[in-house]
């Protein structure tokens, strides 16, 4: 462990957080954006469904330099969010948790959307006859039943931005302490001589953390299977 | 508390348009698959819009589309039991029972469960339940919402004979016990005859006939909806006897039936269902026959339909029975309205499952 530096810490440290946040800001809109796909029909479905998936078909830096317009101190977003609430995005970690949360947000949705799928809306009208107003067949029917769902997305969805690379080095860039996060930490380790140590390191804790998520979704998958199959 | 209803609906070209009232006590919606029955049920429960219409239960107004009025479903006070239960998967029974919030007091949700044969499942979850306990706690709950009318669609076309046969006696419970009125819809004539306290026939999405279930039964005019094999008359009759052979012995308006043993105290009020395929039509008192009913009739309508066969309505005392012989016999016999002869019925014929409490 000695082998790893201040530095790389930082970016296990900093690479939790920005998924963290990452995973934890996108979700309500995640659950949203699934229930509108899953039961809505309206005007530009197909469109949000694009818009949901396009980061998952682009090529990262594209979606990083498309950001860097959009969020950038002259982008037309960034800039209004910099004078009107002093926001600043790009080169910050909280760019790096906007690009993490947008390239994780595909996974979050077409989890939370499948359960949402498997709901039976009979047992909803079944909840509406005993008595129940909408808001509260949601809140104890729909949201118990996609419960697992949801917690499996956001399992995804935060794996997927400890990984995140592309769009974030192309956004936020490589800067340690601040947007350095352990894939672009790595990256920075194989540049230098006798770096590969502590990037091997890092690779370890990587692959350790994805296990770790991909066997809690996997076993969230199963749960919702099973409910099903009672329902 | 009466249900009215006339509506209008069109799904795609089915036009569904029943106009009927459904007093107090049972009314039973009957008719073939996809004569618009569960619509109907659902257009009262809210799940369903309805193009136009009137629905009221009592004085209260749960739809009119002249008035602009839809009430939520939530605000109907419905009960609902489907045919499939749905129960909520991740609550417990007792869960799933204190569900509806409005009035049932724990006190209430005791008795219920006593009278359904469900306290002992509290506990458990839907998933280990079998389909007659399932449908038992769906029928709880529902109750339990302290509804101002049952809905019941099918709520046994999912289980076996056996499971039927278990649930018909707590129906009977619960038309006895519970002052709510109940529309049930079904295409089983033997819960028609076990069941109903009014009857309404509906055919392509409307009303042909409604009634008194034994005038309805005993009408040779609706036997082609009620399926010529399932067709039969249900009489009122009374425990008079118990033989020590095994025999019981029914008193009913127009004599007695000799019935295989049924396990219910002398005095009881019953009603039975006999098929009119299983009765036979002799000009003469029959001698030395194994059947053990012969009742002295009058032949109050005849029916030719489009086949080899014809329905005989033959009235025995207040009470009328229905027939099916063949066109030849009732030609040898030169069977005539206002004839008298007897009707010949095996003891045997009449099944357990079609006798129930009246």
């Amino acid at each position: 462990m000695e082998a790893l530096g201040p530095e790389a810490w930082q970016a296990v440290a900093l690479s939790l957080r920005v998924s963290l946040v990452a995973t934890l800001a996108s979700l309500p809109l995640g659950l949203l954006a699934a229930i509108a796909l899953a039961r809505g029909r309206f005007p530009g479905r197909g469109l949000l469904n694009g818009l949901v998936h396009l980061p998952l078909v682009l090529p990262p830096v594209v979606t990083g330099y498309l950001l860097l317009m959009t969020f950038g101190r002259q982008g037309p977003v960034g800039a209004w969010l910099h004078d009107w609430f002093g926001i600043t995005l790009a080169f910050r970690w909280t760019g790096a948790a906007l690009a993490a949360a947008i390239m994780a947000f595909p996974l979050l949705v077409r989890a939370i959307r499948l359960a949402v799928e498997a709901v039976d809306p009979r047992l909803e009208s079944a909840a509406a006859t005993l008595g129940a107003s909408r808001v509260r067949v949601f809140l104890t029917i729909t949201l118990p039943l996609i419960a697992p769902g949801i917690v499996a997305g956001a399992v995804l969805a935060f794996a997927k931005a400890m990984g995140e690379f592309g769009a974030t080095i192309t956004f936020v860039s490589n800067i340690p302490g601040e947007t350095q996060t352990v894939p672009s930490a790595i990256y920075a380790f194989l540049q230098v001589p006798g770096g590969e140590r502590a990037a091997l390191v890092l690779v370890a804790i990587s692959i350790a953390i994805a296990m770790a998520a991909l066997a809690v979704s996997e076993w969230l998958g199963a749960r919702v299977a099973a409910r099903i199959r009672e329902g | 508390m009466d249900l009215e209803i006339d509506i209008a609906h069109r799904l795609g070209h089915f036009e569904l348009g029943p106009a009927f009232s459904a007093p107090s006590g049972v009314t039973v919606l009957f008719g073939r698959s996809g004569s618009g029955k569960t619509s109907v049920v659902n257009a009262v429960a809210g799940l369903l819009r309805p193009d136009t219409g009137r629905i009221t239960v009592g004085d209260r107004v749960l739809f009119d589309s002249a008035r602009g009025i839809d009430v939520p479903v939530h605000r109907r006070r419905v009960g609902y039991v489907f045919q499939e239960g749905r129960l909520f998967p991740h609550l417990t029974v007792g869960g799933n029972l204190a569900y509806a919030r409005r009035g049932a007091s724990a006190a209430a949700r005791g008795r219920v469960a006593e009278m359904l044969g469900i306290a002992h499942l509290m506990d458990r979850r839907p998933r280990g339940l079998s389909g007659g306990e399932a449908q038992r706690v769906a029928i709880g709950r529902a109750l339990l919402s302290e509804p101002d009318i049952l809905l019941m669609d099918e709520p046994l076309a999912a289980l076996d004979a056996a499971r039927r046969a278990e649930i018909l006696p707590y129906l009977e419970r619960l038309r006895a016990e519970t002052g709510v009125p109940i529309l049930y819809v079904t295409h089983a004539l033997a819960e028609v005859a076990r069941l109903a306290s009014h009857l309404v026939v509906m055919e392509a999405g409307q009303v042909v006939r409604a009634g008194p279930p034994e005038d309805l039964m005993a009408d040779p005019g609706l036997v082609h909806l009620m399926g010529l094999r399932e067709a039969g008359a249900v009489l009122p009759a009374r425990v008079a006897a118990h033989a020590e052979d095994g025999v019981t012995e029914l008193s009913i308006s127009g004599g007695r039936l000799y019935l295989p043993r049924i396990d219910a105290a002398e005095g009881t009020p019953l009603r039975v269902r006999i098929l009119a395929q299983d009765v036979m039509i002799a000009t003469e008192r029959p001698a030395r026959i194994s059947a053990l009913n012969v009742l002295p009739v009058t032949v109050a309508a005849l029916r030719y339909g489009g086949g080899p066969g014809v329905t005989a309505q033959l009235r025995a005392g207040d009470d009328m029975l229905l027939a099916r012989v063949t066109r030849r016999s009732a030609e040898a016999l030169r069977l005539a309205e206002g004839m008298s002869c007897y009707a010949v019925l095996k003891s045997v014929a009449v099944a357990p499952a079609d006798i129930g409490a009246r």
